[in-house]
């Protein structure tokens, strides 16, 4: 019993050890990355429509805006429409919060973290235009793009995607 | 009917300069605020500073809540040196319940606020200001009667990690104004809140 309860105890303080905030290693499902991982996918010069929107799972207009995001691309992954969802969350919730919101939400959409915290720098780079307020919402299709700071609905998504 | 024309441009402009707010080198708007303690709080109030950080601000925002000790340490630092941390809360309780007075009574009391907390009622004093999420910082200098806008933007470079903050923006500006020098930087950007408003 005794050997039993050690053991028990081990176990447990390995799975704590593993759990606690660390950044998961190897390839990510959801890549973490700085202003400058980001920029590539600002600036890709192909026929696409990007539509890259920048969240975080405690902003409650971004969450209500997610799934017209999603629908978006999975009503046009076959158009040449691409949704980016760019996460805002703080690093340390990418576990506890991030990964299970995906999950829960079934988001298939491409998902990125930014974790950049010199904002006053990459805001301006991304639109001179934007306040710092989410949700965000960047589209674009080669040298074409405009900014929008506000929450969508579906119906204008298509909209804008159609008329873009 | 030209006449009824005119008087609507002119409303309309006047609007669009509200929806603005306030740019660096204008005159910072009055307002008359209720405070967490229940009395009311006018930034004419503030007869004998020599300036003001206003500060719109909310319980439930992350980034608020990230700078929140940063924002009592502020005002702990400059109150004294004549520039007090008057903080806001713009947001809309029955869109946001976490931001209402009662909680931001309990917040303030729960983290021993040595400043100003003020509910925007009626979302008024916001828009005149042009604050667009939380935290959003104004610095104001007292020049006669009048508060004037020195300073829009954040408080430094780094919400997640105080210990590897790099430029303290807010804090060099106050210091730059004490001193009576030329502010390096009027103007800085940072992600925040928006300012919830009933659709």
């Amino acid at each position: 019993m005794k050997r039993f309860v050690i053991y028990m105890l081990l176990v447990a303080a390995v799975a704590a050890s593993c759990t606690r905030g660390e950044r998961p290693t190897g390839e990510l499902a959801v890549p973490i990355v700085d202003y400058s991982g980001l920029e590539p996918y600002l600036n890709k010069s192909n026929d696409t429509t990007y539509i890259v929107n920048f969240w975080a799972t405690w902003c409650t207009p971004c969450v209500e805006e997610l799934p017209h995001l999603e629908k978006l691309s999975r009503e046009y992954s076959n158009g040449p429409v691409k949704v980016l969802l760019v996460n805002l969350d703080f690093p340390k919730y990418y576990d506890s919060r991030l990964l299970p919101f995906l999950k829960e939400h079934d988001i298939t959409a491409q998902v990125i973290m930014l974790d950049d915290p010199d904002t006053n720098t990459w805001i301006n780079k991304i639109s001179p235009e934007w306040q710092g307020s989410i949700p965000a919402t960047v589209i674009y299709r080669g040298p074409k793009r405009q900014f929008f700071e506000r929450a969508f609905t579906y119906e204008e998504l298509v909209e804008i995607v159609e008329e873009f | 009917m030209k006449t009824l024309l005119i008087s609507l441009a002119i409303a309309l402009a006047s609007l669009s300069a509200l929806a603005q707010g306030v740019k660096v080198g204008d005159k910072a708007p009055d307002f008359n605020l209720k405070n967490v303690d229940g009395k009311m709080v006018a930034l004419s109030d503030y007869k004998d500073a020599k300036g003001a950080v206003v500060i719109f601000t909310c319980n439930h925002c992350p980034y608020a809540q990230a700078y929140e000790q940063r924002i009592i340490d502020l005002h702990k630092t400059y109150a004294a040196k004549g520039y007090p941390v008057i903080a806001i809360n713009p947001n809309d309780p029955s869109v946001q319940p976490q931001d209402s007075y009662e909680l931001m009574q309990q917040r303030a009391k729960e983290k021993g606020y040595p400043f100003a907390y003020l509910f925007d009622e009626g979302q008024l004093v916001y828009p005149k200001y042009g604050a667009t999420k939380t935290p959003h910082v104004y610095l104001l200098q007292k020049r006669g009667a009048d508060f004037m806008v020195e300073y829009i933007g954040t408080i430094d470079d780094n919400y997640k990690d105080e210990s590897a903050v790099k430029e303290k923006y807010l804090a060099n500006a106050i210091d730059a104004l004490i001193a009576g020098k030329k502010l390096a930087l009027t103007e800085t950007k940072a992600i925040g809140c928006t300012i919830k408003v009933k659709k």
